[in-house]
């Protein structure tokens, strides 16, 4: 035991304001575990019920990373190679939040993409669309004080794959969140508006409330746009909240 | 005004692209004494090896002192020490090996005190969301039979929880389905 031993009750420290608890999310806010139109699910999902883990001082604390170790062009990803990566150049911000509408600041915030064909730089990638020598694909950001980011890169296109027959990905981006607790650790993928895709992606309709999927999607943002350079996207993301849940008082 | 959380996707087979860094296995820096290393392998449901998964690890120091982000419950005093490492590569085989050193006692609910442990988070293609564990030390025979969070699972299954000690390092399964499926919470 420490000195400063900390208690699990209160919902915030008072002395640095770090949440002592996080607020239970519904089983429906996240999607499923086992969802058979996803068919890599099958397998790859736990049977036995979850047991419930109380939040104690190892889920409410997170790391620090990436300070003084990311790269001046991290955050920009048509400027990582010699040439200018082929495709629609965009410039994807927005806001990282808890549920209270708290900025997340200095957390660490990692892209991952598809190349403007649709390709992966990945060894596993094979399907024939080209790879771009200029492009790939990875970027990371610390939130500033506002919990904002920024990436510059370009928009991945579709791309099909082996789930059943004619299946294609909607464009998507990863994202992945460290947040400021292992309690509020996410990752996700950010869609972009109005893609016809989406009626016929399992991942995507694994979140069956629309307003859940439309939380998934970024606003194309004309305010943004850097003329004569750069169309822009705006994607808030927010991530647990402090609470406390009648649940815990059952232990 | 209480805003709705973004939902969670799968990390997909692709991630190697971003998330691996060349430090990520190792919680602690190189020549920490003590270091200790953690490995095993991942299992899917047939009992074939998850080749791309990513884990990810997350505990205290010696001492039971995290390396907060914003300093919380007064920071960690081993230089260096990270106490997150971050497991998945390209072209995996199933296994995984972290660098660490073994954890204090924590303090848990209610005046109680947790074991040393490490909390994991797994993730793959083929899962939505992420699955969380809990690393136990077989070796802790004390402290694991006084653990709340241990001792709130099912005494057949806590065995999936603990980590088998050998030569210089402690051995690790995760089963994320089967007869020998580990346990996975909810918090």
């Amino acid at each position: 035991m420490t000195e400063e031993a900390i208690e699990p009750r209160r919902i915030y420290d008072d002395v640095n304001d770090t949440p002592t608890s996080y607020r239970r999310e519904p089983a429906e806010a996240h999607p499923p575990l086992d969802y058979p139109p996803y068919k890599s699910t099958a397998f790859r999902h736990p049977k036995q019920p979850l047991i419930y883990l109380p939040q104690t001082a190892t889920e409410v604390t997170g790391p620090r990373l990436g300070e003084g170790e990311l790269g001046e062009l991290d955050n920009d990803l048509t400027r990582q190679h010699e040439g200018e990566p082929i495709g629609e150049r965009i410039v994807v911000s927005g806001r990282l939040f808890d549920t209270e509408g708290k900025p997340l600041r200095g957390t660490l915030v990692e892209i991952w993409q598809a190349n403007a064909a649709g390709r992966y730089l990945h060894r596993w990638d094979n399907w024939p669309a080209p790879l771009d020598p200029n492009f790939s694909g990875a970027g990371r950001c610390l939130t500033d004080d506002e919990g904002r980011y920024q990436f510059t890169t370009v928009k991945p296109g579709p791309y099909p794959w082996g789930n059943h027959y004619n299946a294609w990905r909607p464009a998507h981006i990863h994202f992945s969140l460290m947040g400021r607790a292992f309690a509020q650790r996410l990752v996700t993928q950010m869609y972009f508006p109005g893609d016809p895709f989406f009626p016929y992606d399992p991942i995507f309709n694994s979140v069956r409330d629309p307003a859940a999927q439309q939380r998934m999607v970024a606003n194309f943002e004309i305010h943004d746009t850097v003329p004569n350079w750069a169309a822009a996207y705006r994607f808030d993301i927010y991530l647990r909240g402090p609470g406390s849940t009648p649940f815990e008082e059952a232990h | 005004m209480i805003f709705a959380t973004t939902p969670s996707q799968t990390v997909g087979p692709y991630f190697a692209i971003g998330l691996p860094w060349p430090s990520g296995p190792s919680a602690v820096p190189e020549g920490t004494p003590g270091t200790i290393w953690i490995a095993g392998s991942v299992y899917d449901g047939q009992g074939e090896v998850v080749p791309d998964h990513l884990l990810e690890f997350w505990q205290a120091d010696p001492d039971g002192r995290f390396a907060d982000l914003y300093g919380y419950g007064g920071s960690s005093e081993l230089e260096g020490f990270r106490g997150f490492a971050r497991y998945g590569v390209e072209d995996g085989d199933g296994s995984f090996e972290i660098l660490t050193v073994k954890p204090g006692p924590v303090p848990g609910p209610a005046d109680s005190v947790q074991a040393p442990h490490v909390a994991v988070s797994v993730f793959a293609r083929g899962m939505l969301n992420r699955c969380v564990t809990r690393i136990y030390f077989a070796d802790e025979g004390e402290a694991n039979a006084a653990d709340p969070v241990l001792n709130s699972v099912p005494e057949g299954r806590r065995s999936t929880l603990l980590a088998q000690p050998e030569d210089g390092g402690y051995r690790f399964d995760v089963h994320l389905q089967g007869p020998q499926e580990t346990v996975f919470f909810t918090l």
